[in-house]
């Protein structure tokens, strides 16, 4: 009995509560069941089926899908393309950020206008940034290769030979991706107690390395955790470049996950095989964040 | 840090550095600007000239409106991203509160929902709910571009979070007055929680305003398109190596957002930090 | 160990004149306090004295030698930081370790990974590590060593940030308001471990606090600044019977000291409300303030100052009486013996005349001679 009591005192429930949270959650939970939760499921389980749009009816395959997936070579070229994508982008674009981040708070002069600059593609429409990017990396009339050929070198076809396909649009996604790192970084910069610094200053700290050593890097731990995980997760998603500038083209050299997905779900209408494909997906982001909570979360926190 | 001379980067080396350096970020916008203003026989020429060398003509920016429908690609955007906004603050705001600071049985197992759903990328749902938009005959509409969006797992999250830091008194306050649950949260909750949501909007409003994924499966054809889809369209379809007027278009679709970052900067920057580091 | 000597330094931030011409010298192995009312500069110039603040003017001499061109790391000073500042990665013994390893090991020998294996490391290392152990022992940390600032209590890290500084022999400590983060009881039981230290190893320190009672139990000499000014540099004992400075005489003692508006005549004859107060000041004429202790007064039927009560104050250890003088309307307090009560209604005080304070309209002390006649 006086369990229950004790139980009861710190949960005293006003008449009604219950009643007006369940009422004021009711909008969100009936959207999330129908337009998450349903179709979340759904797409799990078309990745074992094997339905195509307009086909009169569907089959269990079981992991049918996956095996074919194994042997895809169209499929492997994509996830090795993206590995590689988000290999080069993430690391590039995060100790860029870092570096760009640690010289912008250095000194006072000129801070806003270098944040903004930075950020700037954050805001921007990537399908249009895109195509400018494509004008910039024009083969023949492109900028960048006018320039090239003025130092006396003839610049490579950048999106359209496989050789550099690939290279070319990482370096745009590291473009893209730098503002958001950046911003995030100068936060958590801002975030360091000065007097850290300046202790270190007394206990004998001289160079700038040493500070960094010292106090900036293992302060920043929980920012580039996250940075890190977020950084990979977006760049795992990248879609909008390789739809614009190259459709997964020339031969397959740029094909990456999502776009295989969409490919294979609207323009072949293979739902199920498509579906298959964003379980993968899926499944590389779920490992992104277990990675960060459960093995990385506890090197960072000094709690 | 406080000692100039214990700084490592001489003032003038460091802003030397990130002038050249910003330039370089910004060399697409820059040409992509040139390239807009200059006739099409000057693009292929491929000088290096900056400056168009007639002095620049707008002729572009006219066979781009003459072709596209651009004011409606921007009109859809603006619908598409105010519903999709409006929607998600109706659902979201409340069930914040509710998760937050009402006590009521199964509210843990709905955070629970709710954190499991922050898992989940937005690409996941997306065949299924193709199917089912097309089966209901509402593929090419708004609802179908803005449907999806409607439930946003982060921003229930979000102000689930800004609540939580709220004093309780607040609403005890609010409740001795004999406010009900929902006047609570319009009157009380709703002004409070302005910070959080206009760094939500600036998060919302960017990503859909951007998106391109969606609105290229459920929409074909100009009416419904958005700013992303049209300057996708045009490329493929009509303007193909005329770049001149290709990249006219792409000023024009970029120009809003752009614009209003330009406008709010500070607020922006916070905005996306802010949710950024929640996310 | 070495003495301290700061002459003329200014500090301003923008407009704000922050430091104006301050000037102290510390002895080497003594103690001295600052003290003075929030926002005075206390910090500010702490600050400067350990290099992390530059000065405008001014010149910084630590054991002979001038610093004010060195850098934090040069000048050979422990600091303790209001907010500790302690290292949140490191754990007790590595944050304690923190100033040996910067000095004892070569930038080689400090490289991640490699810096291990590099000649010598190890034994320095070993060094470091017992040193630091000796230093975290002497403050009864023995046991915390392997802990982080996040799992201690408010006043084990106020030790830790101690032991930093202690773990190698400074100079000079600076401590700026080690014990405001601290509460009552353990304040008092720090401020005595601090002073322990301070006998023990005999280090200069220069304590900034707001809190005059700890200035005046802990220092051999409180230096009373405000508004970027030192006003008074002396010992516990004179800043408070032989103030300098009204403003010192103010800011000295609780309850504050009674002040009340006077006037030196021509002849050096201290009046009050046209009441000689059997004082001969020196110097010129003119308006003035006679300043008494609450302890100083007391009830005296034959007193110069007519008062009416308003109230008493139990204290336990004291009463203190609240009074108007009955002309000027100034309030007074006394402080008298536990059970003391007050007569109602009017009454005189009187006051021992060799312990008044006289201050001139410049705020400046007065010397003064106790006429032999009490009542002229
Ligand atoms: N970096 C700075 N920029 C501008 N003004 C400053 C700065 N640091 C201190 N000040 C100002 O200088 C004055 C003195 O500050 P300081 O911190 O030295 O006071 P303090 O005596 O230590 O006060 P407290 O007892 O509250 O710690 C204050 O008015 C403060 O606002
Ligand atoms: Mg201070």
């Amino acid at each position: 009995m006086s369990e229950a009591v004790a139980r009861a005192r710190p949960t005293f429930v006003p008449r009604g509560e219950g009643w007006a949270g369940w009422m004021l959650c009711l909008p969100a939970v009936l959207s999330y069941l129908l337009l998450l939760l349903l179709p979340t499921l759904a797409a799990v389980l078309l990745a074992f089926t094997d339905y195509e749009l307009g086909a009169p009816g569907l089959a269990w395959i079981g992991l049918g899908n996956f095996q074919e997936l194994l042997d895809d070579r169209g499929f492997r070229i994509s996830l090795r393309n993206t590995l590689i994508y988000v290999g080069i982008v993430a690391p590039v674009s995060i100790a860029g950020a870092l570096a760009l981040a640690l010289l912008i708070e250095a000194a006072t002069r000129g801070r806003a206008l270098f944040r903004a600059v930075f950020f700037l593609p954050m805001v921007s429409l990537p399908v249009a940034m895109a195509t400018a990017w494509q004008y910039l990396l024009h083969p023949t009339i492109g900028p960048l290769n006018a320039a090239l050929a003025q130092l006396g070198i003839a610049g490579p076809a950048w999106l359209t030979s496989s050789d550099t396909v690939l290279l070319s649009l990482a370096f745009i996604g590291i473009w893209e991706a730098i503002g958001f790192n950046l911003v995030l970084f100068l936060a958590g910069l801002t975030a360091i107690p000065r007097e850290l610094h300046q202790a270190a200053e007394v206990d004998g700290v001289k160079s700038a390395w040493e500070r960094f050593r010292l106090v900036t890097w293992p302060l920043l731990g929980p920012t580039t955790l996250f940075v890190v995980t977020i950084t990979m997760i977006r760049s795992v998603r990248v879609f909008d470049s390789v739809a614009v500038l190259t459709q997964g083209g020339p031969n397959r050299a740029s094909e990456v996950l999502l776009y295989t997905m969409y490919t294979e779900g609207f323009t072949f209408f293979r739902l199920g095989y498509s579906a298959a494909i964003t379980l993968v997906f899926l499944i590389i982001v779920l490992g992104l964040m277990l990675l960060q909570t459960r093995v990385l979360d506890k090197r960072v926190h000094y709690g | 840090m406080a000692e100039p001379r214990a700084n490592p980067w001489p003032c003038a080396l460091r802003l030397a550095f990130l002038a050249l350096l910003g330039l370089l970020f910004l060399m697409p916008y820059i040409w992509m600007i040139s390239a807009s203003l200059k006739p099409l026989d000057e693009i292929f020429r491929a000088s290096l000239n900056l400056l168009p060398e007639t002095g620049g003509t707008l002729r572009n920016y006219a066979r781009v409106f003459e072709n596209v429908p651009v004011l409606t690609y921007l009109w859809n955007g603006v619908v598409v991203c105010a519903g999709i906004l409006f929607f998600q603050l109706l659902f979201a705001v409340p069930a914040g509160y509710a998760l937050a600071k009402l006590h009521f049985p199964g509210r843990d197992w709905l955070f629970g929902l709710v954190m499991l759903g922050l898992l989940v990328p937005y690409h996941v749902p997306a065949l299924p709910l193709y199917v089912g938009f097309s089966w209901l005959g509402l593929l090419n509409t708004y609802t179908a571009l803005i449907t999806p969006s409607i439930i946003s797992v982060f921003a229930i999250f979000l102000f689930r979070q800004f609540f939580k830091a709220l004093p309780d008194e607040l609403i005890h306050a609010a409740r001795i007055d004999g406010m009900n649950e929902l006047s609570i949260v319009w009157r009380v909750i709703l002004p409070n929680a302005l910070p959080a949501a206009t760094a939500f909007a600036i998060f919302s409003v960017v990503a859909h305003w951007n998106d391109l994924f969606w609105p290229l499966i459920v929409v074909t054809g100009a009416e419904r398109a958005t700013p992303a889809l049209g300057v996708l369209t045009f490329r493929s379809e009509e303007a193909g190596d005329d770049f001149g007027a290709l990249m006219a278009a792409s000023v024009i679709m970029t120009a809003p957002l752009v614009l209003a970052f330009l406008f709010a900067q500070r607020r922006f920057v916070e905005g996306i930090a802010t949710t950024g580091l929640k996310g | 160990m070495a003495g301290i000597v700061i002459s003329g330094v200014r500090k301003r931030f923008g407009d704000v004149q922050v430091l104006r011409d301050v000037s102290l010298s510390v002895a080497p192995g003594e103690f001295v306090a600052l003290v003075g009312p929030s926002g005075c500069g206390k910090t500010t110039l702490m600050r400067i004295v350990a290099g992390i603040e530059r000065h405008d003017a001014g010149s910084l001499d630590i054991g002979g030698r001038q610093v004010g061109g060195l850098r934090a790391a040069d000048r050979d000073v422990a600091m303790v930081f209001q907010s500790y500042a302690l290292y949140p990665h490191l754990t007790v013994a590595e944050n304690i370790a923190v100033p040996l390893t910067m000095r004892r090991l070569s930038s080689w020998q400090r490289l991640p990974l490699l810096g291990r294996f590099w000649p010598g490391a190890r034994a320095t290392r070993a060094g470091i590590a017992a040193d630091a152990a000796a230093a975290a022992d002497s403050l009864g940390l023995g046991a915390m060593l392997g802990r982080r600032p996040a799992q201690l209590s408010g006043g084990q890290r106020q030790r830790v940030a101690l032991a930093r500084a202690i773990v190698r022999s400074p100079k000079a400590f600076l401590m700026d308001e080690p014990l405001s983060n601290l509460d009552a009881a353990l304040r008092v039981q720090t401020r005595r471990e601090i002073v322990d230290i301070h006998r023990r190893v005999g280090a200069t320190t220069l304590y900034v606090t707001h809190d005059q009672s700890e200035a005046l139990t802990m220092a051999d000499r409180v230096a009373v600044m405000q508004a970027g000014q030192i006003l008074q540099v002396d010992t516990p004992e004179r800043i408070y019977a032989d103030p300098a400075d009204l403003r010192v005489a103010t800011f000295i003692g609780s309850p504050r000291i009674n002040t009340l508006p006077a006037e030196i005549r021509a002849d050096g004859m201290v009046m009050v409300a046209g009441l000689a107060m059997g004082l001969r000041a020196e110097g010129a004429a003119g308006e003035a303030t006679l300043a008494l202790r609450p302890e100083d007064l007391r009830p005296d039927p034959a007193g110069t100052l007519p008062v009416v009560t308003e109230h008493l104050e139990f204290l336990g250890e004291c009463t203190l009486l609240h009074a108007r003088h009955a002309g000027l309307g100034t309030a007074l307090t006394l402080r008298l013996p536990p059970g003391a009560t007050a007569a109602q209604g009017p009454f005189r005080l009187g006051f021992s005349a060799p312990r008044a304070l006289v201050f001139g309209a410049d705020g400046r002390r007065r010397a003064v001679r106790v006429l032999e006649a009490a009542h002229v």
